[in-house]
């Protein structure tokens, strides 16, 4: 599947929410909104929930780039 | 004779008077080099401010010295700002100084706006050029010095707003020769490199000279130049370098930088949740109203007694039914009595009845005699009684 774009994914959460609430829209309709707004969401949090949370400093070591964890000294 | 003798301290306060009553005096811009520079523990600055010559003392206390935007040492030129007045103790009078500067620095600022100007004219700080920062970048860049505040500022408060952030720092000069170069440098090799999707360019506060690798043209080509959006953070927040203006966002500080760069997650994770919560109340919202639809229509005669109508019906065939079938019972009925009637005419007027009475009929061939001229002697006829019929035979004339 191609890969949500978190901004876009809220902007789409937002109109499909405004659609849903509106209650114009058949049963059936509705149903299918609500899937695919769920379904943004999930996506969603996996982008939040999949990162790692990494550190690191770039050197440049003979011409080619290294990457080391790095920590801040306080 | 007397002497009315005043005192020192009398004298000195009178002297201390008219130096606050000059307006001049409470208000002077003076320039010379600084000697006898001492920066007491206290915070206050204590030096000499002299020319060939002349000189004076000079006093600047520690609410004013974080304003300096240099660090004053022996043999500097300068310019002072600030008030004289007589210290009473000492019966001297020293500069109060407010603010200081460095001289000279205005030929860096003629440059910067020089620069300025002719890198707006080629376009550089175009809005068009702008590129979007990405809303949840994979990679942050940062290019910075690996010591000091700057650096620690952004990883904690990007760590704080999303506890997953991705980090890449890559370290360069922000200040002295040669550090436009590098930092230049260290553009294009993120360029190349592409481990980030949104590059932080900071540096913590300083004179316009500490700055000044911000404002050279290497740097502000290279920001233009990089296709990765470029967050810049340089100095404090009242500062602008060039490199500002051609950056595809400035942050008024490296913290902000990192505010613009991470989303807060916990913020959106609320906000995914609430979208959530929308869409399930919409939802039910819409299957209660389908439900009282349903159940109106439902209550409805034709859903809830069906047979109701059918019923019905039946009740006005029924009815009609049984009014034919009188309808035809009276008819018949009438037509009995009507019949009963003719049948007692009939036999009122039948000849039988007369019969009984002792009357015969005479048929001759079949016919009905009913003159004595029809019959002539010899003709043998038939006569009828009530109870049955007898030959006879005529006579005579």
């Amino acid at each position: 599947m191609k890969e949500v774009k978190f901004e876009e994914a809220i902007k789409q959460l937002e109109t499909i929410a405004t659609e849903l609430e509106k209650g114009d829209l058949s049963l059936e309709e509705s149903v299918a909104k609500f899937e695919e707004g769920m379904e943004l969401s999930k996506q969603c949090s996996e982008i939040i929930e999949k990162a790692e949370k990494k550190i690191t400093i770039l050197l440049q070591k003979d011409g080619k780039i290294e990457e080391e964890n790095f920590v801040a000294e306080e | 004779m007397e002497y009315h003798p005043i005192s020192v301290t009398e004298l000195n306060t009178y002297i201390k008077g008219k130096f606050q009553e000059d307006e001049y005096l409470n208000n002077v811009l003076v320039k010379g080099e600084i000697s006898n520079f001492k920066h007491h523990y206290t915070g206050h600055m204590y030096f000499t401010l002299k020319d060939e010559n002349s000189l004076i003392k000079c006093v600047m206390f520690k609410t004013y010295t974080p304003h300096l935007d240099f660090v004053p040492k022996d043999g500097m030129k300068v310019i002072v700002l600030g008030s004289v007045a007589v210290f009473e103790r000492d019966g001297v009078y020293q500069i109060y100084a407010k603010a200081m500067k460095q001289e000279g620095i205005g030929d860096l600022h003629a440059e910067y706006e020089k620069l300025k100007a002719k890198l707006e004219q080629e376009g550089l700080f175009d809005k068009m050029h702008k590129k979007p920062i990405p809303f949840m970048p994979k990679g942050i860049g940062v290019l910075t010095s690996n010591t000091g505040a700057v650096i620690r500022d952004i990883i904690n408060v990007s760590t704080r707003r999303n506890p997953k952030v991705s980090i890449k720092l890559f370290p360069v000069p922000v200040q002295g020769q040669g550090a436009a170069q590098k930092i230049a440098r260290a553009i294009e090799i993120m360029n190349e490199e592409k481990l980030v999707d949104v590059l932080i360019l900071a540096r913590g506060g300083g004179s316009l000279e500490d700055l000044w690798p911000f404002n050279e043209e290497i740097v502000a080509r290279a920001i233009y130049d990089s296709s990765l959006p470029i967050i810049s953070a340089v100095g404090h927040e009242t500062d602008f370098t060039i490199a500002d203006f051609v950056a595809d966002l400035r942050a008024p500080t490296p913290s902000a930088a990192a505010e613009l760069a991470v989303p807060n997650i916990a913020e959106l994770t609320l906000k995914l949740r609430g979208y959530e919560n929308r869409l399930k109340n919409a939802l039910s919202k819409k299957l209660e109203v389908m439900k009282l639809r349903y159940e109106k229509f439902m209550k409805i005669a034709a859903f809830t007694n069906p047979m109701q109508k059918v019923n019905e019906s039946y009740m006005v065939l029924d009815e009609q039914t049984k009014r034919l079938v009188n309808s035809i019972e009276l008819k018949v009925t009438e037509k009995k009595n009507d019949m009963l009637q003719w049948v007692t005419k009939l036999d009122t007027l039948s000849p039988l009845k007369t019969l009984t009475r002792g009357y015969c009929m005479a048929n001759f061939h079949g016919k009905l005699i009913k003159s004595s001229k029809d019959l002539k002697p010899g003709d043998e006829i038939s006569l009828r009684f009530a109870d049955g019929q007898k030959g006879a035979k005529i006579l005579e004339k």
